[in-house]
């Protein structure tokens, strides 16, 4: 993928990724900022044409935008004018299912996600932590095959991101689902997925992809024990020290000037 | 701390309320600040007050500045009898109607020319020279055309009105669609809407907080705009009825209708204002 700026330049966002992603799976994409991340998941999410090269989900190659791809925002992509319900409902409403089935379905995925009481709260009133659970809650009723998300719990405190991320593990087993997750938290992509790609900036490639045993495991232990056991903090040093590396390429002129 | 101050206190600027309260830095923060609220009230008791003692003593002549109490009967006579065989609401209503056709053509046009000219480039294409030559082109000075072209009736004054209202609508809702954030439209493509249905459920409910600011801007022009367009040419209306009662010298009826539209145009602002609460609360935070 290549950016062509306004001024005559242009930026090379990613160059040579190749990913094959078998259904069901979660997979975490960490990398450090501009290394063309968003810009995967929007050719992924059908929100750009790639310059060169292909997406194909289940077989079909991806043109545009769909509804078998569901995505999940940072923020700011919930429906104001709309409650809790109505978000919700909202896939459901736009395919012109059946009003009666469409209000069961979304009753039973805001008790999924902890917000039962909440369907005809505005979404504005909401805490950040609770307008991400009906962004997610919103991607589900659609039955989507795969989810995407960009940094879903980036803008949450810390302590709503670790409740969260035990959401999203839950909401993967119990769905089934295949997931890319994008994130900058070391942590949470080591938590998370199953499967860990790190990308390098300039151009944006893949650098690495290795398999994760952190995900299976928390979900039959407590997230606390998974992240403080002594494989999960092994790895955790590794990581971080290859996006260090990373980052201090990047930053070595600037830091010289200080 | 120990006696908390009486809410009429606070409303009135003449103790703290619990916003002000805590704070030390005042001047410069303009939320700490009292609200001022009797000195408002000081203000107009003096100047009626003033005017109650200037018309008792004769300090000016009934021809610059009618005596308080004559204003008085004559708004009462405007009320009862009325003006030149019109009575008062009559007139102030004929000057409300005008204002409100003008802005429900110039809204019933101009959003949705607004909206193409934000979604479609030819509609931009073709709109965008006409919209941005008139834009800066006070209405007033549309109307030696406008009775050229439609004569001094009903007509004409609705559609000075129109025009004035249109423009203003049509950028509005340009602006609103412009504003529509990137990932709403983007989640409603991912959640397999239609481009009507996104048009329906994502782009118009977020646009209504510009079309709304564009509403409550049209209200005061076109405000603004008849009265001056009764003042040139009309039978009926606040600005005729000030016009007329010039010419009789009635000067107690020139103010009583220049306080009538001062009074109406706040009115108008309090209404949408109102409104703008009741319909996009997300964006008013009420
Ligand atoms: N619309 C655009 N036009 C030009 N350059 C862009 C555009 N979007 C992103 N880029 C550039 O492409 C690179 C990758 O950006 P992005 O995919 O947003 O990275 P990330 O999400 O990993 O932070 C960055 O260098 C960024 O500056
Ligand atoms: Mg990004």
């Amino acid at each position: 993928m290549v950016y062509t700026l306004p001024g005559g330049g242009s930026v090379r966002a990613l160059e040579h990724v190749a990913l094959d992603i078998p259904e069901g799976q979660m997979v975490a994409i960490l990398g450090p900022s501009g290394c063309g991340k968003t810009t995967l998941l929007n050719i992924v999410a059908g929100f750009l044409k790639p310059t060169s090269g292909a997406v194909v989900v289940g077989g079909r190659r991806v043109t545009g935008p769909g509804a078998e791809r569901g995505m999940v925002f940072q923020q700011g992509a919930l429906f104001e004018w709309m409650s809790v319900a109505e978000n919700v409902g909202f896939g459901p409403r736009m395919a012109g299912r059946a009003r009666r089935e469409a209000d069961a379905l979304v009753a039973e995925l805001l008790r999924r996600v902890g917000l039962g009481g909440f369907a005809d709260t505005p979404v504005y009133r909401l805490s950040g932590g609770m307008q991400q659970r009906v962004a997610l809650a919103r991607c589900l009723a659609n039955d989507p095959g795969v989810i995407l998300m960009d940094e879903p719990l980036g803008a949450l405190d810390a302590l709503t991101r670790e409740r969260m991320q035990g959401l999203v593990l839950r909401l993967w087993k119990e769905t089934g689902k295949t997931i890319v997750l994008i994130t900058h938290s070391v942590e949470e992509a080591l938590f998370l997925g199953e499967r860990l790609i790190v990308m390098a900036p300039r151009p944006g490639r893949v650098i690495r992809d290795m398999a994760l045993p952190f995900a299976e495991m928390a979900l039959r232990t407590e997230a606390r024990t998974v992240k403080a056991s002594a494989d999960f903090v092994q790895v955790r040093e590794e990581v971080l020290s290859m996006i260090w590396s990373m980052e201090e390429e990047i930053m070595g002129g600037a830091q010289d000037v200080t | 701390m120990s006696h908390e101050p009486g809410r009429l206190a606070i409303w009135l600027g003449l103790a703290d309320g619990p916003l002000t309260q805590a704070k030390t830095v005042r001047f410069g923060d303009a939320s700490a600040i009292r609200s001022g609220r009797i000195w408002s009230i000081l203000i107009v008791v003096v100047l009626v007050g003033l005017w109650a003692i200037a018309s008792r003593h004769g300090w000016i002549p009934a021809f610059y500045w009618p005596p308080i109490g004559a204003t008085w009967d004559r708004l009462v006579r405007l009320a009862t009898e009325g003006f030149r065989n019109v009575p008062l609401w009559e007139h102030v209503g004929i000057s409300v109607f005008r204002v409100l056709s003008g802005v429900f053509f110039g809204a019933l046009i101009g959003i949705p020319l607004g909206f193409a000219m934000g979604l479609s480039s030819v509609a931009r294409g073709l709109f965008d020279p006409v919209v941005e030559f008139m834009r800066p082109i006070p209405p007033l000075a549309l109307i030696p055309l406008i009775i050229l072209w439609f004569g001094i009736g009903e007509v004409a004054k609705i559609v000075l009105l129109f025009l004035a209202a249109l423009f203003i609508m049509t950028l509005a809702a340009r602006a609103g669609v412009s504003g529509v954030a990137i990932t709403k439209v983007h989640a409603a493509y991912s959640l397999g809407a239609s481009r009507m249905q996104i048009l329906r459920h994502v782009i118009l409910p977020n646009a209504l907080p510009e079309i709304f600011t564009g509403l409550r801007t049209s209200m005061g022009v076109c405000w603004s705009t008849v009265v001056a367009a009764e003042l040139v040419a009309a039978d009926r209306g606040l600005g005729s009825m000030i016009m007329i009662a010039k010419n009789f010298l009635q000067t107690d009826t020139v103010v009583i209708g220049i306080v009538l539209i001062g009074l109406i145009g706040y009115g108008i602002e309090l209404l949408m204002r109102w409104t703008e609460r009741r319909l996009v609360p997300w964006k008013t935070g009420a």
